[in-house]
């Protein structure tokens, strides 16, 4: 791969479609013939840019398909149509400029597509995402479609507000810095009454977390309805920061069936004191950007639990990559997101994950094909999302953690925390001292990957709750191959 | 119950020789450090006493050891935290902040709680 993908090379855009009368005369024209197919094209700084995978069916040749990928993501319609001749059409059309066979797999091209910036509204990622994977992934001639990566313009960007809080202000406000942050999702997260479930909240909270959490399916059914919880939860709270003199938050899920029920969870969140809300990825774009906007007029910390994405993210030959789901996020303005472990039960290779990290938290994103980031990214001076790692994760696992994401991430221990067998207080106090062992050893300069397994037996030694979870969970890992792999290897020069 | 705010409170207290380690990553990194004490660390008590300025152009932990000698000195009574600072774009705040001194009988704090309709409670944190 040393075709840049920034700049393609020399060539202005042109006049494409030849003869216009025969253009358009009625009837099926190839999509290369249409316009769509303008391999010379030099994308513009305001252009929005994807990178598609695209699959063929048999015979059908890759550049007519990255051709009707850009049309039907954009103006085309099947057949020929008089009334473009009514438009500056080709200036709506979105121009696919380059396809380049994905390296080692038979059958699969990468499609580079620019829109112009008139094609989307400002500051919408409804309208983004129906243009953009509005139809083209059930399109016939193609066996299958993944939208890899996009690169979102400036002029495009400054007119989202993104995250309402962000990682300087979240720890500002929480007064907690130069570490990890901590949290655990209270278990079992279906059946426990309002009461029992503040247990466990109180708990962990006072054994030394920053944070615990609700899961994503939590709302408000009949064992525990959404003002029970909510009220536990926040005596629980408050209750743990007057024992600590510490500020800490469970994520109240928020979500429900209508936009005024989730601003009636809000509101009551926030007279209750709660420092953060949640919700879940399938409230779907337009109520993400609303609950962005009301945590921006109520100081919360908005908390995105990516509920769904597997369904769409996972297959690598088909539909959308997370790295392309954090950007849409930042931009719709959440503040914490899950975005992987890389070593825990869910699916993710180290690299792959850490490219979504980069998403959350540069400023510039640069171009970094091993990590699956296909463009450099210019974030606009939006305000960085906190990764958080959540699921299969325990204390034992502390350097290998803190050596792939650093420390602005929040680690979620669950089963880490509240199954330890000394208690849920003891599991949270068995994270807080492997944490702050290891932040503390890093900074002397030890060589946590490598001395991390004896740096923690260390801490164990005046810490007897981590001396447990050590002994009790040394052994477990998930050692599965992930499907979802860049297709570079790290050895590859980028131009 | 100890005050567990700061970045190693879960670790048991300093050495002054473990400081001056932590002081030297965070020079290594461009950050500028300083201490601030208080009385009340209340978790809202944002702004603590500043112990001068944050050391800007200091080059090695000795320099603030000898701040943080003089600091014990006048406050043995107070709070101390040590801070890094990073004024790097993009990040502008602390990027360490962790508790160096401990005064001989820990601050306490309990829960006032302001009952409402409906069992909203109105929760409060003051000095116990």
């Amino acid at each position: 791969m040393t075709k840049s993908v920034t700049s393609p090379g020399a060539g202005t855009s042109q006049r494409t479609t030849g003869n216009t009368a025969t253009r358009y005369q009625a009837g099926v024209l190839k999509y290369k013939e249409m316009g769509y197919w303008v391999p010379d094209y030099e994308p513009k700084i305001t252009d929005l840019i994807a990178v598609f995978r695209i699959t063929p069916q048999e015979g059908v040749d890759p550049e007519e398909a990255a051709a009707a990928v850009a049309g039907e993501s954009s103006t085309a319609t099947w057949t020929v149509v008089w009334t473009d001749r009514l438009t500056a059409c080709e200036n709506y059309r979105a121009k696919a400029y380059d396809v380049q066979p994905v390296p080692g797999i038979e059958g699969q091209y990468f499609a580079w597509i620019a829109y112009d910036l008139d094609l989307f509204e400002e500051g919408s990622i409804a309208n983004l995402t129906a243009s953009i994977i509005g139809n083209v992934f059930s399109f016939k001639p193609l066996k299958a479609a993944r939208l890899e990566d996009m690169r979102l313009p400036v002029a495009y960007l400054k007119t989202f507000r993104g995250p309402p809080t962000g990682i300087v202000v979240e720890r500002e406000r929480l007064d907690k810095y130069g570490r990890p942050l901590l949290g655990a999702t209270v278990k079992p997260k279906l059946g426990l009454s309002g009461k029992n479930y503040g247990r466990v909240v109180y708990e962990a909270l006072l054994g030394g977390l920053d944070f615990t959490k609700d899961d994503e399916n939590i709302n408000s059914q009949p064992f525990m309805h959404w003002r029970d919880r909510f009220l536990f939860c926040m005596e629980a709270v408050q209750k743990a920061q007057a024992a600590s003199a510490e500020i800490k938050g469970h994520y109240l899920n928020i979500t429900a069936g209508t936009m005024e029920e989730m601003y009636k969870r809000a509101e009551f969140a926030r007279d209750l004191g709660s420092v953060i809300i949640m919700v879940d990825l399938i409230v779907g774009w337009t109520a993400i950007q609303s609950i962005s906007n009301w945590a921006r007029d109520n100081d919360m910390i908005l908390h995105m639990h990516r509920a769904g994405h597997g369904t769409y993210t996972r297959q690598k030959n088909h539909g959308v990559s997370f790295r392309v789901i954090a950007k849409w996020l930042r931009a719709a303005g959440v503040d914490h997101l899950h975005a992987g472990t890389a070593v825990g039960k869910l699916e993710g290779d180290p690299l792959t994950v850490q490219g979504y990290y980069n998403v959350c938290r540069d400023s510039y994103t640069k171009q970094d094909l091993t990590r699956g980031l296909f463009f450099d990214q210019d974030w606009a001076g939006l305000r960085k999302v906190l990764p958080v790692a959540s699921g299969g994760i325990h204390a034992g696992q502390m350097h290998q953690l803190l050596d792939l994401f650093g420390d602005d991430v929040v680690l979620q221990f669950g089963g880490g925390t509240i199954g330890h067998p000394m208690g849920i207080q003891a599991g949270a106090t068995a994270n807080r001292v492997a944490l702050e062992a290891m932040v503390f050893a890093r900074n002397e300069g030890r060589d946590i990957r490598n001395e991390g397994p004896e740096i923690l037996v260390k801490a164990a030694k005046t810490c007897r709750p981590l001396e447990a979870a050590l002994a009790t969970w040394k052994d477990v890992t998930f050692n599965y191959a992930s499907t979802d792999t860049s297709d570079f290897v790290p050895t590859v020069s980028v131009a | 119950m100890r005050i567990t705010q700061g970045t190693f409170s879960y670790l048991p207290d300093l050495t002054d020789e473990q400081t001056a380690r932590q002081v030297e990553y965070a020079l290594e990194q461009g950050w500028a450090v300083s201490l601030e004490y208080t009385d009340d660390p209340h978790p809202r008590n944002v702004y603590w006493e500043m112990w001068g300025m944050p050391m800007f152009d200091l080059k090695d932990a000795a320099g603030m050891l000898g701040e943080l000698r003089e600091c014990r000195k006048a406050h043995p009574d107070c709070y101390i935290k040590l801070n890094a600072f990073d004024s790097t774009r993009g990040f502008e705040t602390m990027r360490m902040s962790f508790i160096v001194h401990r005064p001989p009988v820990e601050a306490r704090y309990k829960l006032r709680r302001e009952e409402g309709p409906a069992r909203l409670v109105r929760y409060t944190i003051e000095r116990a």
